[in-house]
């Protein structure tokens, strides 16, 4: 008689038949939870976690016509800048509309600059169209633009633009940085330096490649600095059970807004290089600086004011993109990063690696292009461009501060200055009741204050604990992107809903 | 930590090497932008630097780049594009009303109505909706469910996706993926980056490249001795092969799958490209649900497409997606999961796929051009693959099955033993010491079959058939007398 069990090679990891109630014989699936990926299941991305799937019910819900105390669900969880009404750069779609469609080159609407930039980026185009495929490293004159731009940048230190690459924003590349970087077994296992808190793409990338992740906290009583003695603390532990290999750093940060000063930023640098850490230096945010006193330095140009000892060996790959600054052209996935001392075997490696994708979205290039090489004094588009990039950084400015403003206003919230970027990530004290309520229902504390929030309000925040904080301590991200007057009201709420969730479990 | 000094400063080894970075990402091989290519690039720069060539340009024959190669894109689809782009012109008379109601729908999908908000990280809404209407036209009226459709970067990207969700297990346990011999070399990198085991079935060169079920057999039941096979990956249209399968052998592939517990993965991309009489693309999922709900109730599968291919050609908007079938909905959750790392695909990829599901209909102002410019782009096609089948198989040497579909030829070569002997000698795979010779001395890039998987003791090149028509003809004489230069001189 047939046995479905036999454990000949033929059947051998087929799974075992089941009878269902009605007697019918079924079999479990071939992909299941316990048949996936492990590593897969590890991973958590909070921006787009539970709090916003409930968001997106809640939505439909709305549309279906379903009361709620609020009209609206405001989205603040996400640096998404043109969901929350900001325009794009004219200039940029005049460009990226004339490449799409390039009989628009005869259309006398649009300003010779921009046509000019189109036919060049046509020119590098094969067959000049933006639908050939590019080299996997990205357009060449693109590239060239970057370097020179970075130069530019940089008061002048030397670009070499095969040390560019465009990616598919800047999460692709610092993703196939990571996975360069990870290898080794148990103790001798690759670990990654992280900040805490932190952007969660760096943990989920770390729990997908099976890397270790290791936590370096940000002091918040100081303005969320960077200490080089927790930097040290944190190292010396790791070696007890990984080999540490990498350091990230996002600066301008992500949540926390901090703008590192340059002496941070030297120190970084020396700390890797004694340590022998490769350097992952996330800048985003590059041009989003709001605070007095305060200044973005590349870390390359650092490194190499530092001098050859350090220039010359010092292993670094910086990231940008096309998503956050003023543009905040998010849905273009443009990106690059300059890799500096990397082994040309690697780069090798890193080059085929790139070369089974293909290559990055041709429009996100040819937006990065404009990006790097925006209208210049004496050129037709450079008064409008100036006047839109002016509006948006100092609108962002204005918004930073009202938000720490009216935070710090609140009893039970502290808000550290938004120096940059596009959050802020206020402390918030939650009631003990409320912290076994969240306890008892299996959820963090934060996420309980946020789904209540979200529940009572519409306003969709994403609770510290999807960034990392320390124990005992909440926090929310919420972005600084709502028109002014939105953000306002905003605000009112949060902390209205504040004073009454710290009543009702007071 | 040992350190040297070099001119007084202190070096030390590197923290990333060769021997301290990825493994897996060591094994990783792609053949279709690999060695041949570099050297491709090499040679175009020597020669805009006025470096004397017997030729004077070379010809990208490798990748399957159709606008790089001159064609050109459908003008409905671009001005679709301009006007999300640059929504000021809207205004502008110039553009049809049929475009400008596309992209204010497809504007009116995006986040603060710009293709520069993120959209969901399964994609665009509305978007998805329109793909699952396209699939039910297009299988016939089987149902679609939009919530099975995941947009993606390409169809590259759902494809790692899934064979990431795929991978588990360790040693006798790994999970292992069935692969086509010879395949599109996507899927040997992947399976290589992910360590997961790569089982080989062979296309029957014979028979037209066909898929035989008893090679399937033998190649799974050789694989359970040593690893978990649990995949079934397919590419219909073929890649590098252009064969069409018939309905027939995919019936008989989904009763495989299902007997032998594995999921499918269906590699669509170039269900458009489909040129010799007789044959017709059949999509996985309308065979699947026509064998009854015991299939179409119980068989996982993926089918992937892209705007790559077909006659749009727009490879450099990255637009793809896929639609999965009986997914666990555990399973489901942790694929929205994985996606939402990455944010979303590209918007104007997926503005550009929504077209393409949702053409201009024939009381359109624009349909008339949109019919003439398709039907032009895939008849040209369909003409060169004939041409390119009959040339090569004028060559004693060179034998060519049809080209059925796709975009590429894939002929096997007869290598003289000295031209073997030779390559042995500089440590190059035979077909790629041809195809080396091919390029320096005709300036023409293919790739070599060892790129794709061939049996043992054969070789083949892929070309593509894309160049126009005129260019083709005077490379396929070039590829003629190369062959009987290259046959003589190894006598």
């Amino acid at each position: 008689m047939f046995d479905p069990y036999s454990q000949c090679a033929t059947r051998r990891g087929l799974p075992k038949e089941k009878m269902s109630e009605n007697g019918i014989m079924s079999r479990a699936k071939v992909l299941t939870i316990d048949t996936m990926n492990p590593t897969v299941k590890k991973v958590e991305y909070a921006v787009r976690g539970p709090i916003v799937q409930r968001a997106v019910e809640l939505e439909r819900e709305l549309s279906e016509g379903m009361k709620k105390p609020f009209a609206e669900v405001i989205k603040a969880n996400i640096g998404d800048a043109h969901a929350m009404g900001q325009q794009p750069i004219t200039f940029f779609r005049q460009v990226l509309a004339l490449c799409s469609y390039p009989e628009l080159l005869s259309d006398s609407t649009f300003p010779e600059d921009a046509k000019s930039r189109a036919c060049r980026i046509l020119q590098s185009c094969g067959g000049n169209s933006m639908g050939a495929y590019s080299a996997s490293q990205g357009i060449d004159s693109v590239r060239q633009d970057v370097a020179r731009y970075i130069e530019r940048r940089d008061g002048g230190v030397a670009c070499d633009p095969d040390n560019i690459y465009l990616t598919t924003g800047a999460s692709d590349g610092i993703v196939t940085m990571l996975k360069l970087l990870v290898c080794g077994e148990g103790t001798t296992r690759t670990g990654v330096m992280i900040p805490i808190p932190q952007y969660p793409l760096y943990s989920a990338a770390l729990a997908e490649l099976g890397a270790v992740q290791i936590d370096y906290f940000l002091n918040e009583e100081k303005c969320w600095s960077l200490d080089i003695t927790e930097l040290q603390r944190a190292v010396n532990e790791a070696r007890q059970y990984c080999n540490p290999r990498a350091l990230c750093i996002i600066n301008p940060g992500n949540p926390t807004g901090q703008v590192q000063s340059r002496q941070c930023i030297e120190d970084v640098i020396r700390f890797a290089a004694k340590e022998r850490l490769f350097l992952m230096a996330d800048e985003v945010y590059q041009d989003n600086v709001y605070a007095e006193g305060c200044q973005f330095h590349s870390f390359k140009k650092v490194l190499f004011e530092m001098g050859p000892e350090y220039a010359e060996t010092v292993e670094l790959a910086s990231f940008h993109s096309t998503s956050k600054c003023y543009m905040g052209e998010c849905g273009f996935r443009g990106g690059y990063m300059e890799i500096i001392n990397m082994d040309d075997e690697v780069k090798d490696q890193l080059t085929k690696l790139l070369s089974v994708r293909l290559c990055p979205p041709v429009p996100g290039q040819a937006l990065m292009d404009l990006v790097v090489n925006p209208p210049q004094p004496g050129e037709p588009s450079y008064g409008s461009f100036i006047k839109e990039r002016t509006a948006t950084l100092s609108a962002l400015a204005e918004k930073a501060k009202l938000t720490e403003q009216v935070l710090n206003t609140v009893q039970g919230i502290s808000c550290n200055p938004v120096q940059g970027a596009m959050y802020s990530f206020p402390r918030i004290t939650i009631p003990e009741k409320a912290v076994k309520e969240a306890t008892e229902k299996g959820q963090q504390p934060d996420m309980f204050y946020c789904m209540k929030m979200l529940e009572e309000t519409g306003i969709c925040l994403v609770p510290g604990s999807g960034f990392g904080q320390k124990d005992g301590t909440y926090h929310f991200r919420m972005t600084i992107l709502p028109p002014t007057d939105k953000l306002k009201i905003l605000l009112n709420k949060v902390k209205e809903f504040h004073q009454r969730f710290t009543q009702q479990y007071s | 930590l040992k350190s040297q000094r070099l001119n007084g400063i202190s070096h030390r080894g590197r923290v990333l090497t060769l021997d301290s970075m990825n493994p897996n990402v060591k094994r990783v091989e792609y053949a279709v932008r690999g060695p041949i290519v570099q050297r491709a690039v090499q040679i175009e720069k020597e020669l805009k630097e006025g470096v004397k060539k017997p030729f004077t340009e070379v010809i990208k024959a490798n990748i399957g780049d159709a606008h790089a190669m001159g064609q050109k894109p459908i003008t409905f689809f671009r001005q679709v594009l301009a006007l999300c782009s640059y929504p000021a012109l809207l205004e502008d008379s110039k553009f049809p009303e049929d475009a400008k109601k596309r992209a204010q729908r497809i504007l009116e999908a995006c986040g603060g109505h710009s293709i520069g908000a993120y959209s969901t990280s399964q994609g665009i809404e509305c978007i998805r909706q329109d793909v699952a209407r396209y699939i039910e036209k297009r299988d016939g009226g089987i149902p679609s469910n939009p919530d099975n459709i995941y947009l993606s970067t390409g169809a590259s990207d759902a494809i790692v996706t899934i064979l990431k969700l795929l991978v588990c297990g360790e040693g006798r346990d790994r999970t292992g993926v069935m692969i086509s011999i010879p395949q599109y070399p996507l899927y040997s990198a992947a399976l290589a980056d992910l360590g997961a085991v790569q089982i080989n079935y062979y296309l029957d060169e014979d028979n037209c490249w066909s898929l035989n079920i008893t090679e399937l057999r033998r190649a799974l039941n050789a694989a359970r001795e040593h690893c978990n096979p649990r995949v079934l990956c397919i590419i219909n249209p073929g890649n590098p092969t252009g064969q069409v399968q018939s309905r027939q052998c995919i019936e008989d592939v989904i009763r495989f799958a299902k007997e032998e517990h594995l999921f499918l993965m269906a590699d669509e991309v170039y269900q458009d490209n489909v040129y010799a009489e007789g044959c017709q693309f059949h999509s996985f999922k309308k065979v699947l649900f026509e064998m009854g709900p015991e299939y179409s109730n119980t068989v996982e599968m993926a089918s992937f497409h892209s705007t790559s291919k077909c006659y749009m050609g727009e490879c450099g908007f990255r637009g793809g997606y896929m639609e999965v079938i009986n997914l666990d909905p555990e399973v489901k959750a942790q694929l929205i999961k994985l996606v939402s790392v990455r944010l979303c695909p590209p918007v104007p990829g997926q503005a550009l796929l929504d077209l393409v599901v949702n053409p201009p209909q024939p009381d359109e102002p624009s349909y008339a051009t949109f019919m003439k410019e398709r039907t032009a782009v895939l008849s040209t096609l369909a003409e060169k693959a004939r041409l390119t089948e009959q040339i090569f198989n004028t060559v004693p040497g060179i034998t060519c099955n049809p080209v059925q579909g796709a975009m590429y030829t894939f002929p096997g070569i007869t290598l003289p033993q000295k031209a073997i002997d030779k390559a042995k000698e500089l440590g190059l795979v035979p077909d790629m010491f041809y195809c080396m010779r091919l390029l320096e001395e005709d300036g023409i890039c293919l790739v070599p079959g060892s790129g794709f998987g061939q049996r043992e003791g054969t070789y083949h090149f892929r070309m593509t058939i894309l160049p126009p028509t005129d260019k083709l003809k005077v490379v396929l004489q070039k590829i003629r007398e190369f062959h009987l230069r290259f046959t003589q001189e190894f006598s």
